[in-house]
């Protein structure tokens, strides 16, 4: 079940993960199981101070080849960091 | 590198109160994610000036490069880019888009919710 999923979310998850060694959690996951629609989930200390914007243009960043080459038709990043979250930015 | 099509785009960026690059019109959304985005725009009750980017390939090119960010929709407030649709949705349900609505634009910023369409296009 969800085989070519699974293979196609690898690939980014060791882009993430080579990004965010410190991530307290990352997941990557196949929202259509076509292995171009892809939902990625980060929490990490090195959001921590940073904007949303700024936390989505690390991942964009960390995922750059698979965006630029089509491996990644969409994506929907969700970034946490690790301090308790206060108020808005 | 079109510099025409460029000062067009940062005009539209700098001067709408909110403009929402998108892949289609608010009447003929072409897009899951431009769809998300501006709902959660109007739900804010923001007004909305839409850009269209499929007409020409290069017109996301220049937004891209000018914004530093690679994916469409991307929402602008004032000139400042707030995100894609993931960040609007997420501000939009927590009541921070509200917020920067009000900051950015003055409380009565629902008044004046119309929306617009431009064209970023160099006439021929």
């Amino acid at each position: 079940m969800a085989t070519m999923g699974a293979m196609a979310t690898d690939p980014l998850e060791m882009l993430l993960r080579e990004a965010f060694p410190d991530a307290a959690e990352l997941r990557v996951e196949d929202r259509t199981g076509g292995g171009d629609h892809f939902q990625v989930i980060v929490t990490s200390p090195r959001f921590d101070g940073l904007s949303l914007v700024d936390q989505h243009k690390l991942v964009y960043a960390a995922l750059e080849r698979p965006l630029a080459d089509g491996t990644i038709h969409e994506l929907r990043i969700k970034t946490r960091g690790m301090q308790k979250e206060r108020g808005t930015t | 590198m079109n510099e025409e099509l460029r000062a067009r785009i940062k005009t539209v960026i700098d001067t709408e109160p909110v403009s929402l690059f998108m892949k289609g019109t608010p009447t003929f959304v072409m897009c899951g994610n431009s769809e998300r985005a501006l709902k959660a725009l109007r739900g804010a009750g923001a007004p909305v000036t839409a850009v269209d980017i499929l007409p020409d390939p290069e017109i996301r090119q220049e937004l891209s490069s000018l914004s530093g960010w690679p994916t469409i929709p991307q929402v602008f407030i004032k000139g400042e880019l707030i995100g894609g649709a993931d960040i609007v949705q997420e501000l939009a349900a927590n009541g921070d888009l509200e917020r920067k609505l009000t900051e950015a634009l003055g409380e009565d910023y629902r008044e004046r919710a119309e929306d617009r369409v431009v064209s970023v296009l160099v006439p021929a």
